[in-house]
């Protein structure tokens, strides 16, 4: 249950964010998950729904989730992520272009 | 209060941010890398299921390189210091990180055991990762590579089942093989889950009580060290 410790991270990193900009409040976060980054969402969002406090209390968390998605190296060509991870004609090893995600987008807050 | 018009509606702002939310660890990591490069030393992030043999492996590595390279192992387990023990035991400098209840390591812990634990001087530094297929593939420790030790009491499914971490493996270590002519593990079937979730997927066959595959994974290891140092 490593969720709750990425949600402290994330915490620290708004609460700095609102106290530079002297933020009454914080509305909505937008966090971006990747379907391989090891995070599960339902987890991150429970584990976030558990620990807001102070500006965080109100805090609507909105996940987006980002597929897998894997790539020949060479050619460029999409690669199937249930099957071997191999570019056959080129014989060489997928590249991941995305879904290793796990990032704060954006941070909607209330100023004065 | 609103700025244009003063209608009392809240001001509201949105902030793009786009930054990791694994940032402080990140940049912890990077000091970590940093360090360690400087002072030459190869370091490896071994992890595995609880039982998965990771002391063993590095027990056997220690021998298998006793003389020529010079070892240190952080080791983290929730309580004790039973693996840093061992360690001391075959003469590697080892020392304990007792995270508690956290089910992995992470660059800050990594970062003050070294306060503690002058790296310099190690031709390697092997962290033995909390025994756990999950969260310690998320953290950026400030290693070089990734090794997992996949036991073969383990089943073929682990790959599948955990991807996240293989996918970010170096290499597999398929531990305890000398056990295989008491299982019914399909070995083939190991490889062809690591297919589809490593990219370029690496397994050595080892028994650390044996010695089988010792050679090969020592080698493995000079390799890449080697490659590293050229590199940097």
């Amino acid at each position: 249950m490593h969720e709750y410790s990425l949600v402290r991270a994330l915490a620290d990193r708004v609460e700095e964010e609102a106290r530079s900009r002297k933020a009454v409040a914080v509305h909505r976060l937008t966090v971006a998950i990747g379907a391989v980054s090891g995070v599960e969402p339902r987890l991150f969002e429970t584990a976030f729904t558990l620990c807001r406090e102070g500006i965080l209390a109100d805090t609507e968390l909105q996940i987006r989730r980002v597929e897998a998605a894997w790539a020949c190296p060479s050619c460029g060509q999409a690669i199937a992520s249930d099957a071997a991870l191999r570019c056959e004609p080129c014989g060489q090893a997928a590249r991941l272009c995305g879904g290793d995600e796990l990032v704060l987008e954006q941070i909607e807050m209330e100023v004065p | 209060m609103c700025d244009t018009c003063g209608c009392g509606d809240p001001n509201l702002v949105s902030v793009d941010v786009h930054e990791r939310i694994l940032a402080v660890n990140d940049r912890t990591a990077a000091h970590n890398r940093d360090h360690l490069a400087r002072h030459g030393v190869f370091a490896v992030n071994l992890m595995g299921s609880p039982g998965a043999g990771k002391t063993a492996v590095l027990e056997a590595t220690a021998r298998a390189l006793a003389g020529r390279r010079r070892l240190g192992v952080i080791a983290g387990d929730l309580e004790t210091e039973r693996d840093a023990d061992r360690l001391r035991a075959v003469d590697v400098p080892a020392a304990a990180i007792t995270t508690g209840s956290a089910c992995h390591l992470d660059a800050e812990m990594v970062h003050r055991a070294l306060h503690d634990f002058p790296a310099d001087g190690l031709d390697y530094l092997f962290v033995e990762n909390v025994g756990n297929l999950v969260c310690p593939a998320v953290y950026d420790l400030g290693q070089a590579i990734n090794v997992v030790a996949l036991s073969v009491t383990e089943g073929e499914d682990k790959p599948l089942k955990y991807p996240v971490m293989f996918r970010k493996a170096d290499l597999v270590l398929l531990t305890k093989v000398d056990l295989l002519p008491h299982l019914e593990l399909d070995v083939a079937a190991v490889e062809a889950g690591l297919a589809r979730v490593m990219p370029k997927a690496e397994l050595l066959r080892l028994s650390a009580r044996s010695g089988e595959g010792v050679e090969e994974w020592v080698g493995w290891l000079e390799t890449r060290r080697t490659a590293r140092a050229v590199a940097s």
